[in-house]
Formats: C-alpha cells, sequence, structure tokens
C-alpha cells in the first residue's frame, strides 16, 4: 500500500517526503504555487532552519508570513514588503493629522459656544421683568429694560413728579 | 592591496573585481550581509541582485537588509507583523475620526438649536414687553396729559 503523495516543497525538490517533514504540514501537495515562491526568496535550506528554531504552535503563522513576504518580493523586486510598509506609514501619517484637525475643530466650536452664546432667559428672569413696575416709558429699547429689571421704584415716579410740579 | 568585500569575506572565497555583492556589502558593515545572508542565502541573494537594473540595486539590498533584521527580531512574523500593526492602527485612526466628525456634526446641531431657542425666548419677553408697554399707554390716556396725573400717582 502506498504511503501518502508527497507534500508541496518534497516534490518541488524531487525528493522522498519522509514521515517527520518538516514542511508537510505547511505545505500541502494541493498547492505547489505556496512553497514555489517561497524557495524562490528564501531557499529551501532556510525555510528548514527557520522552522526548526521555533516551536511547533508558531510554525503555521510563521510559514503564512514567509509566503507573504515572498509574494511581496516577486511583486516588488526591489522594495518588497518595505514598499508596503512606507505606503502604509505615509497613510497613518495623513489620517493622524486629519484627526488632529478635527479634534481641534471641536475645540474651537466648543470656544466659540462657550463664548457667543449668552445665558439664555429661564422663565423667572422673564416673569420678574413682566411683573416689574420699573418700567421707563420713554426708554428707547426694550433690552434697556432688562438690563436694570431691579431697580429702584423711584423712577417711574420721576418723569411724572416732575410733570407735576 | 584591495580588500574583500564583507559578503566574500564571509563566505570565505577571493573577491573577484566584478563580484555582484561589493558594492553594497562594504568590508566595514560585516553585519550587513551576515543578516540577509542568515534569511535569504547568498545564492538567492545574488540571484535577485543579477535580475535587477543596476541602479535598482542599492535600493534592493537596503529593503532585503531591513526586512531580513525584522525577521531576527521577529522570527513569527517578521515584517508582516509591521504591516499588520500598521493597519490595525489605519483602522483604529479611521473609527476615530468618524467619531469625531459625528460629534461636530452634533455640536453644530444643538448650537443651532441653542440659538433659535434664545432667539424665540427674545422674541417672546419683546413680544409681552411691548403688550405690556401698550397696556399702560392706554391706561395713561385714560387719565389724560400728564400734568393731570400727578395726584394719582404720587
Amino acid at each position: 500500500m502506498r504511503g501518502t503523495s508527497p507534500c508541496a516543497s518534497c516534490k518541488l525538490l524531487r525528493r522522498r517526503c519522509a514521515k517527520g517533514c518538516i514542511f508537510a504540514p505547511y505545505f500541502p501537495s494541493d498547492d505547489p504555487q505556496k512553497f514555489a515562491i517561497v524557495h524562490k526568496v528564501f531557499g529551501a535550506s532556510n525555510v528548514s532552519k527557520m522552522l526548526q528554531e521555533l516551536p511547533i504552535h508558531q510554525r503555521a503563522d510563521a510559514v503564512s508570513s514567509l509566503v507573504y513576504e515572498a509574494n511581496a518580493r516577486v511583486r516588488d523586486p526591489v522594495y518588497g514588503c518595505v514598499g508596503a510598509i512606507s505606503y502604509l506609514e505615509n497613510q497613518v501619517s495623513q489620517l493622524q493629522m486629519q484627526l488632529a484637525v478635527a479634534q481641534a475643530e471641536i475645540l474651537c466650536i466648543q470656544m466659540q459656544q462657550e463664548a457667543a452664546t449668552p445665558t439664555p432667559l429661564d422663565q423667572d428672569d422673564k416673569s420678574l421683568i413682566l411683573s416689574s413696575s420699573n418700567f421707563n416709558i420713554n426708554s428707547p429699547h426694550p433690552q434697556y429694560l432688562i438690563n436694570f429689571a431691579a431697580s429702584s421704584t423711584n423712577l417711574i415716579q420721576d418723569p411724572l413728579k416732575r410733570e407735576s410740579l | 592591496m584591495n580588500s574583500r568585500c564583507a559578503a566574500c569575506k564571509y563566505l570565505r572565497r577571493r573577491c573577484p573585481s566584478d563580484c555582484i555583492f561589493s558594492p553594497y556589502f562594504p568590508p566595514n558593515d560585516p553585519q550587513r550581509f551576515a543578516c540577509i545572508h542568515r534569511i535569504y542565502g547568498a545564492s538567492n541573494v545574488a540571484r535577485m541582485l543579477q535580475q535587477l537594473p543596476e541602479n535598482q540595486r542599492a535600493s534592493a539590498v537596503d529593503c532585503l537588509y531591513y526586512e531580513a533584521q525584522c525577521r531576527v527580531q521577529d522570527p513569527v512574523y517578521g515584517c508582516a507583523g509591521i504591516i499588520s500593526l500598521l493597519y490595525q492602527q489605519i483602522h483604529n485612526a479611521e473609527t476615530e475620526i468618524a467619531k469625531t466628525q459625528a460629534q461636530i456634526a452634533l455640536l453644530i446641531d444643538s448650537n443651532t438649536q441653542e440659538q433659535q431657542v434664545y432667539l424665540h425666548q427674545n422674541i417672546e419677553v419683546e413680544s409681552d414687553l411691548n403688550i405690556l408697554l401698550q397696556e399702560q399707554g392706554d391706561e395713561f390716556s385714560l387719565l389724560g396729559p400728564p400734568n393731570q396725573a400727578s395726584s394719582g400717582f404720587i
């Protein structure tokens, strides 16, 4: 009875796929391209050395990242992953600037609100103004009345006193 | 006497005049080639350099060195770990920007509403005052000209 088929690595390297082949768990025979690209950039012996230096539970992630880097290097033979890092760092920088601008805008709006909006009149203020008899009918502008709503009562009587003299 | 480049020193071989490594691996920086060799291997690096035009090889070696260093520092994720982190930072920054812009919209909206309420209150007060003044004005007119009103008010 034949054993299992060789893994993609041993197929590419044209060797017998041993029982404890270090590549077999991560390079199945149905995905030959995966090992091919890693072998092209890093070389089989380097990949084997790297995997041997890692605990078993970390090897799958290591293989994934090696495949990622190898693909980046094949796509961009000059800059590889560094090109992507440079681009992403630039994006992060721009976004951080946008965020700083937006946060400054909030501060600005809050400051404008505090400075520009006077305390709105509440019902007590209105009642005080309306119930007070301290009105000078000769006053040119109602706003003036609000400002001395608490003035003394003799104000209303003065023009009448003068008239009566 | 020509000294060998760092690559040929490391590989313990003669450094030919047309050595592909020598322009990029000066003898005073042995770590550079050692690191790259550990991850990529000499033959792979030589092949990659040969496939590039000469004016791009220096940049390629710099990038290979950077990636090799990342892999040495992080044997599991290497450069891919840095890229993953950057994507996370981008996502976080975009989320924060969206939240901040929503806050701005809310502030502007509440500011507009407050101004409308304030204006409305002012109009109400002015309207009430005008009514009261009108009423008082009517009372005075009933009492006649001012010189006849003094006895009623003092």
